[in-house]
């Protein structure tokens, strides 16, 4: 094979963190190749360092033979290497055409450089049929278009290597869909494309070849059409990985929480939450599908009384919370709802205290924490341990800082704080996100644990993989509705649809 | 004298006396805040350039190296404050509130030790100053005349040119910005450098040109009033020159009710005269604001694993 | 303009981290000052060792020195706890004005009804509760409003230094007084002092107040609440903090202690309602709160410096005309940069000490 770059010893430290340990791989010129690994394995590091925003410790780059120095970014837009990240290097009060035109503006004075780009623009979306209206903010568009916009500032450079870092990670099935059709357009106008993802349906769906990372390492080197997910889930992990949990049916018990007819409407008068009706029992557990900014976050946020509806009730264990009656977090845990944010470190911790101080946050004011006006250090390290034992949060260690510790710990050390309260209705946003394998399965078992001991649980989360093994009904969220309800074992392409809005159950 | 074609103009002329500072430093902390770094130190960096302009003035009897002195000090101050905000990624407003105390005391301490007059410099006469241009009894100086020009200058420059949309940029997502092959310190840097031209020119115009010398404490809140300004006209040129020519407006009009009778109230108090600017700041920012939005990256230092 | 690409640095040890880096950052400063004091041609070594002198000489000088030091610490403590919630108030001097204002009113009405026992403590409780005011207004616009409380608490302060200067001109002035100040206070509001100095029992309730702030801060939920809001204000709403009420708590308490200052100057001093007792103490305050890590402990160590600077300060202002009184406030100034803003100028040098072999 023609090899477009290839990447020899690449080895990267960031302090003690060893994120790419002697790597090398060659990139197939015109063809479509994925890079697999879970999170930490070091692919995004990996392609950061080709693209120039890190610097390898050793090791070295080669595109079409003739070694290169990637100082930063610049160097790799002008040997046509351009890359779309997962998170959007866009600017959201600006256009689209200023947001394309931002590094490549083509002269001093803005005029002349946005008119040639208009063109540009024009015709980069014929040739490759990403339609965009130029004018548009990027705030108002969606995520759909927004990367096609990022697919866009790329070719607009001259980029002959494009780069996709977990792109469909916020895209519905159908904009992916959509989204590797343009791929394979670029494909065949003889465009190199890497992609790097942790989903590995979509490799086998859309790459060539496929590189397997782990731990820093290359591990694995298959061509897509003689290998399947299995073995690359394997080699992933590096043992047998089972893709479903064994759980009992549940044994459902009284309605603990019910919402009727909720709706919230922002300050500008977005309707954020249609509409929403649902009922949550003892002994169940209810997944709530969607693509992310469906409202799912907004629904989360008044369930555990963030943020008051606009409209309709919410029952929480008797109490009726409706707009003249607004709930607050405290007053839900007393109720005896515990919540696990989307966002554990945004939301759920902070990540300056130490963790025997995080795990009381939100029961700090509760007894045996706190007692006359004061807290009591031994009870709360004691409890901080006894979590820390019985979620095997590594290191046990209580007075060290929460931001010390690894994602998948942290996700441990929150939901054994929120379970450890014995909740009747237990939230839990996104509980795997940024989480490693081995962690997945544990955190899973718990709930269903949870569950069997009679608990409510309510678990949103955007891996459909996820929500179709832990669930044992499924509500499918989009546009700020429900659209569809169905029970475990349904079938994933009309869960796809209804997340897609395009079919109401 | 009170035909009110004239008393217009007098009126306007005052207004315009008081509010070209405010608006100089205004368009000095609206490229800083635009970049991202929020620039409380105006005040401080209007100061040190008051001082130097006088000092410099009084030594070497012209106008024009006073002003270059004191465009200089503020250029200094003003590479201090973006040395720790953008190299070292400090705290910004403790770096601003820094750098006010520090012109405040250093101001004194070299004029006492320079002059001897307690912190005064030496009353400036005649080409040492710089004078009215076209109305004597306006006050109408060049600096005011480049004042209204660095209004529509400043427009022109955030929106019509590749730096200000890159200038805009690094305030909104300086990570697009560096992914985009553009260096986040060096604009930022840049910002930061035309704040210090534009507060130096505010405070020789304040030592030189509005007054005849430095005093101490000559500034007295204008730098923050000026930020309010920025706030207040949410970081854009036009709507804070408005902000900048209102507090002017009271200003002129303020000093007229002092000894005047109000109608149940009484004599008003010369110190509430004094303190209507400040409360005026107060009031815009509590009152009218609702949600001014602010550049979405301003106050983070940009930091970044290499 | 190429990115200079430096290696990620490498942790410090802690003890390093938390007493070394700071007296780095406060010899910085000094070395500054020395090099300030040099050009305008006087030894830095000489003004020095006056300045120790002058500070740390005599019972007299440092009864001073801890006189001063107690205004530091009520400042100092007022920064701090407003920003471990997150909040920077700048205004300790307008706080402080108001908080002498409210003991002195409290004074001028009941003292001569009141015994000390029950006169003391009224006028402190006054002092705090106007102190309070005086940063519950800005508190309120921030948290309700969004007003950025920098702006509106220096506003505050200039609007505090004419209110003081209106009523002591035509309200509260003695009668047949030439200088704006109010009549003596009667004895039952003295604060028990020491002979010779200005040194008085404000000292205790400054160390009160540095126990109960740690107490506070640590040890108690609503600090639990105010930290958690200072680090993370969404995971403190999240915990079931309100960030308004908590905003405004952290505020007033901030003010309250501003307010001793006035305690400080008025009861133990003065004895009677001045002008410009606050004195820059409220500035001074911040880079009290910075060099002391914001926490009480590290914070009286700091205003026990700066008490040190003022008190040597004035002597060596006297001996040397050439420097003024503002090179204290200068000195402040540079704390203020390199314990605030610059505080990490000194760590590749320290890490270089450390781990001069570190892999990469």
């Amino acid at each position: 094979m023609t090899a477009a770059i290839e990447l020899e010893g690449i080895d990267k430290s960031f302090g003690s963190v060893h994120a790419v340990r002697g790597v090398s791989l060659a990139i197939e010129k015109g063809a479509i190749t994925g890079i697999v690994g879970e999170n930490g394995a070091g692919k995004s590091t990996l392609m950061s360092i080709l693209y120039g925003l890190y610097h390898a410790d050793a090791g070295e780059i080669r595109i079409d033979g003739q070694p290169v120095r990637m100082e930063s970014p610049h160097d790799a837009i002008a040997r046509g290497i351009g890359m779309v990240h997962q998170h959007f290097m866009l600017i959201d009060s600006f256009t689209v055409l200023e947001n394309v035109v931002l590094g490549a503006e083509g002269g001093p004075l803005l005029a002349k450089g946005l008119a040639a780009a208009r063109g540009e623009l024009a015709r980069l979306s014929r040739d490759y049929g990403l339609t965009v209206d130029p004018d548009a903010r990027i705030a108002d568009l969606s995520v759909g278009e927004q990367q096609r916009v990022e697919i866009l500032k790329v070719l607009f450079r001259g980029a002959r290597i494009l780069i996709l870092d977990e792109p469909s990670a916020v895209l519905t099935p159908q904009e992916t869909e959509q989204l590797f059709r343009i791929l394979g357009t670029l494909k065949a106008r003889g465009v190199t494309i890497v992609l790097i993802t942790h989903k590995l349906r979509e490799v086998m769906a859309a790459t060539d070849r496929v590189y397997v990372m782990r731990q820093g390492r290359m591990v694995a080197e298959r061509r897509t059409a003689e290998t399947d997910p299995e073995e690359l889930a394997e080699l992933m992990v590096g043992r047998k990985v089972r893709f479903r949990l064994d759980k009992a049916p549940p044994h459902r018990g009284e309605v603990r929480l019910k919402a009727e007819h909720l709706g919230l409407v922002d300050r500008r008068g977005v309707r954020l939450l249609d509409d929403i009706s649902l009922e949550l029992r003892a002994g169940e557990i209810v997944g709530i599908a969607g693509v992310s900014g469906n409202g799912q976050t907004e629904l989360l946020q008044v369930l555990a009384g963030i943020r008051p509806p606009s409209s309709g009730t919410l029952t929480v264990c008797g109490r009726v919370i409706d707009p003249l009656h607004p709930g607050d977090p405290a007053e839900m845990r007393d109720l005896g709802l515990a919540h696990v944010p989307e966002d554990r470190q945004r939301q759920g911790m902070v990540a300056a205290f130490r963790a025997a101080e995080t795990s009381i946050l939100g029961y700090h004011e509760r007894q045996p924490f706190s007692h006359h006006g004061l807290l009591h250090g031994p009870a709360v390290g004691a409890h901080c341990a006894t979590l820390m034992e019985r979620f095997d949060v590594r290191p046990r260690v209580p007075g060290l800082r929460s931001s010390s510790f690894s994602g998948g710990n942290q996700q441990k050390l929150v939901l054994a704080r929120e379970m450890a309260q014995e909740p009747k209705v237990l939230l839990v946003g996104q509980p795997t996100r940024g989480v490693d394998i081995g962690a997945i399965e544990f955190i899973h078992r718990e709930l269903v644990k949870s569950r069997d001991a009679g608990c409510a649980v309510l678990v949103v989360s955007v891996e459909l993989e996820e929500i179709l093994s832990l669930a044992d009904r499924i509500l499918v969220m989009f546009g700020g509705r429900i659209v569809g309800e169905v029970e475990a074992g349904a079938d994933e392409r009309t869960l796809g649809m209804m997340m897609a809005g395009a079919k109401a159950a | 004298m009170d035909d009110p074609l004239a008393l217009l103009f007098l009126t306007g002329a005052a207004t315009l006396r008081v509010a070209t500072p405010l608006i100089l430093c205004a368009m000095g902390g609206l490229f800083s805040e635009r970049s991202g770094i929020i620039d409380v130190g105006l005040e401080g960096k209007m100061l040190m350039a008051a001082f130097f302009a006088a000092a410099v003035a009084a030594v070497t009897h012209s106008a024009w190296w006073g002003v270059a002195a004191g465009i200089a000090a503020a250029e200094v101050l003003a590479l201090l404050h973006g040395l720790a905000c953008i190299t070292y990624r400090g705290n910004q407003v403790v770096s601003g509130v820094a750098i006010n105390i520090i012109a405040a005391g250093l101001t004194i301490v070299w004029g006492n030790a320079w002059f001897q007059r307690g912190g005064q410099t030496p009353a400036l006469e005649g080409g040492e100053r710089l004078l009215p241009l076209f109305f004597p009894r306006a006050g109408d100086n060049i600096l005011v005349y480049v004042a209204l020009v660095a209004v529509p200058l400043t427009w022109w420059i955030v929106t019509r040119t590749r730096f200000g949309l890159r200038l805009r940029a690094v305030g909104e997502m300086p990570l697009a910005v560096d992914t985009a092959g553009i260096s986040v310190p060096w604009l930022r840097y840049r910002a930061v450098l035309i704040c210090g031209l534009f507060t130096g020119l505010a405070g020789a115009y304040i030592a030189i040109a509005q007054n005849a010398g430095f005093s101490r404490d000559m500034t007295a809140g204008q730098g923050f009033i000026a930020l309010a300004a920025v706030i207040f006209g949410k970081w854009r040129p036009f709507p804070a020159l408005g902000a900048c020519l209102m507090f002017g407006l009271l200003d002129a009009v303020a000093i007229r009710l002092q000894g005047v009778r109000m109608p149940g109230l009484g004599e008003v108090p010369v110190q509430l005269i004094q303190a209507l600017p400040y409360l005026l700041t107060v009031f815009l920012l509590a009152g009218f604001i609702g949600r001014a939005v602010a550049p979405k990256a301003i106050g983070v230092p940009y930091e970044k694993e290499h | 303009m190429k990115a200079v690409r430096r290696p990620l640095p490498g942790p410090l040890p802690v003890w390093a981290d938390i007493i070394l880096l700071p007296l780095v950052n406060v010899a910085l400063a000094f070395v500054t000052v020395g090099i300030i004091v040099r050009i305008i041609g006087v030894d830095p070594l000489h003004a020095l060792e006056l300045l120790v002198v002058g500070a740390l000489g005599s019972p007299e000088s440092i009864g001073y020195t801890l006189y001063y030091a107690t205004n530091f610490i009520f400042t100092g403590l007022a920064v701090a706890v407003a920003f471990h919630a997150g909040l920077f108030n700048i205004g300790g001097e307008g706080q402080a004005y108001l908080g002498g204002l409210g003991c002195g009113l409290a004074i001028l009405a009941l003292d001569r009804y009141l015994p000390a026992w029950a006169m003391i403590p009224i006028a402190i409780a006054t002092a705090a509760l106007f102190g309070a005011a005086w940063a519950a207004v800005p508190a309120w616009l921030q948290a309700w409003r969004g007003s950025h409380i920098v702006i509106t608490t220096i506003m505050f302060n200039f609007v505090a230094a004419a209110l003081m200067v209106y009523l002591m001109v035509n309200v509260l002035i003695a009668p047949g007084s030439m200088t704006p100040q109010s009549r003596n206070f009667e004895p039952s509001s003295f604060l028990p002092a020491m002979h010779g100095t200005a040194l008085n029992l404000s000292l205790a309730l400054s160390l009160a107040c540095c126990f109960a702030v740690w107490v506070f801060l640590w040890h108690t939920p609503w600090g639990y609440a105010l930290r958690s809001m200072g680090h993370n204000p969404e995971a403190a709403v999240y915990a079931g903090t309100d960030l308004r009420r908590m905003t405004m708590l952290a505020m007033c308490i901030s003010g309250a202690l501003a307010g001793f200052v006035g305690v400080n100057e008025l009861m133990g001093v003065h004895h009677r309602i001045v002008l410009d007792f606050p004195a820059g103490y409220g500035f001074a305050g911040i880079a009290v709160a910075l060099m002391g890590r914001n926490h009480p402990l590290g914070i009286v160590l700091a205003a026990l410096l700066f008490g040190a600077l003022q008190q040597g300060g004035a002597e060596l202002a006297f001996d040397i005309p050439t420097i003024t009184r503002e090179m204290v406030v200068v000195i402040q100034g540079l704390v203020i940069l390199f314990s605030g803003a610059l505080v990490q100028l000194p760590r590749p040098w320290l890490q270089a000490l450390f781990s001069p072999r570190r892999p990469s």
